[in-house]
């Protein structure tokens, strides 16, 4: 999973809903349309939350989703890619 | 003409009559097109009570940024999201007793239950803090940077008394045909 290819990282550990999702929109915002951005979350809900956005928006695609461990803290990383 | 009925007559069928349909079944699928609805979503917030409040800040902001168009209508006890201040000035007995009892801005919201006279939605906001749950202002700041649209309910602010000088600025004059306007263009519209 590690050698995904990213082009920025957002991090927004610590962050609760809605937080995760809203600050991933404005960074996405700010790409070129087939930049990657990995998004750092420790929200557990940000899991499916990353999917629905995937679901419902024309514009990004969820390239691949992964749960580390951080210091006994899980640790959920999102790769989006900014689509037409 | 149902189609088994084209196929089963075969070659009887002309060019024009098939070109003829295909107009009329183009000019449908325009009508049916229109008729969806848009990538919208239309929220009132009738409501002036902080959790409330604040559960309609997270439907806008997780809305707008799945790239949905948000309008929010404020109306009644949810004008009181949208005040700087209150005043006093120009106002008649009854409105003067309105905005002494009424919130005088977003900060000062009640909790819908165990409010106690302002100790629980003070309470609210520091278990909120403390796992750094963004607070209603913080939302709503962010709402504004996303475009999401806020509506004060005209006939509600001139029915209260609410003057001009004491909500936010920015803000859209809006009745009900402008909110239908948006809510039936809309995916989702909800009341709170």
């Amino acid at each position: 999973m590690n050698q995904i290819h990213f082009d920025e990282t957002l991090d927004v550990r610590g962050l609760k809903c809605p937080m995760p999702v809203v600050k991933a929109r404005k960074k996405i915002g700010e790409l070129e349309n087939g930049k990657i951005l990995k998004v750092l979350s420790t929200d557990r809900g940000s899991v499916k939350d990353f999917q629905g956005w995937a679901k419902v928006a024309k514009n990004i695609e969820l390239l691949a989703q992964d749960t580390e461990t951080e210091d006994q803290a899980e640790l959920y990383i999102h790769f989006l890619q900014k689509a037409d | 003409m149902s189609v088994s009925d084209v196929t089963s007559s075969g070659k009887s069928v002309s060019a024009e009559s098939l070109v003829e349909r295909l107009t009329d079944l183009e000019t449908r699928l325009e009508a049916l097109e229109e008729s969806q609805p848009d990538d919208k979503v239309a929220i009132i917030v009738f409501s002036g009570d902080l959790d409330r409040v604040l559960a309609a800040f997270i439907i806008a902001t997780g809305a707008a940024a799945l790239g949905q168009e948000v309008s929010m209508f404020f109306t009644f006890w949810g004008l009181s999201v949208l005040k700087k201040r209150n005043s006093l000035a120009d106002k008649n007995i009854f409105e003067k007793m309105m905005a002494v009892m009424s919130p005088g801005n977003s900060e000062e919201l009640p909790m819908s239950q165990m409010n106690y006279f302002g100790v629980g939605a003070k309470m609210l906001r520091k278990m909120m803090k403390d796992k750094n749950v963004s607070s209603l202002e913080e939302m709503m700041e962010m709402a504004r940077e996303m475009d999401v649209k806020l509506l004060a309910c005209e006939m509600s602010r001139d029915l209260m008394g609410v003057g001009d000088e004491e909500l936010m600025d920015g803000l859209e004059p809006a009745g009900v045909a402008s909110f239908l306007g948006e809510s039936l263009r809309s995916r989702t519209n909800l009341f709170i």
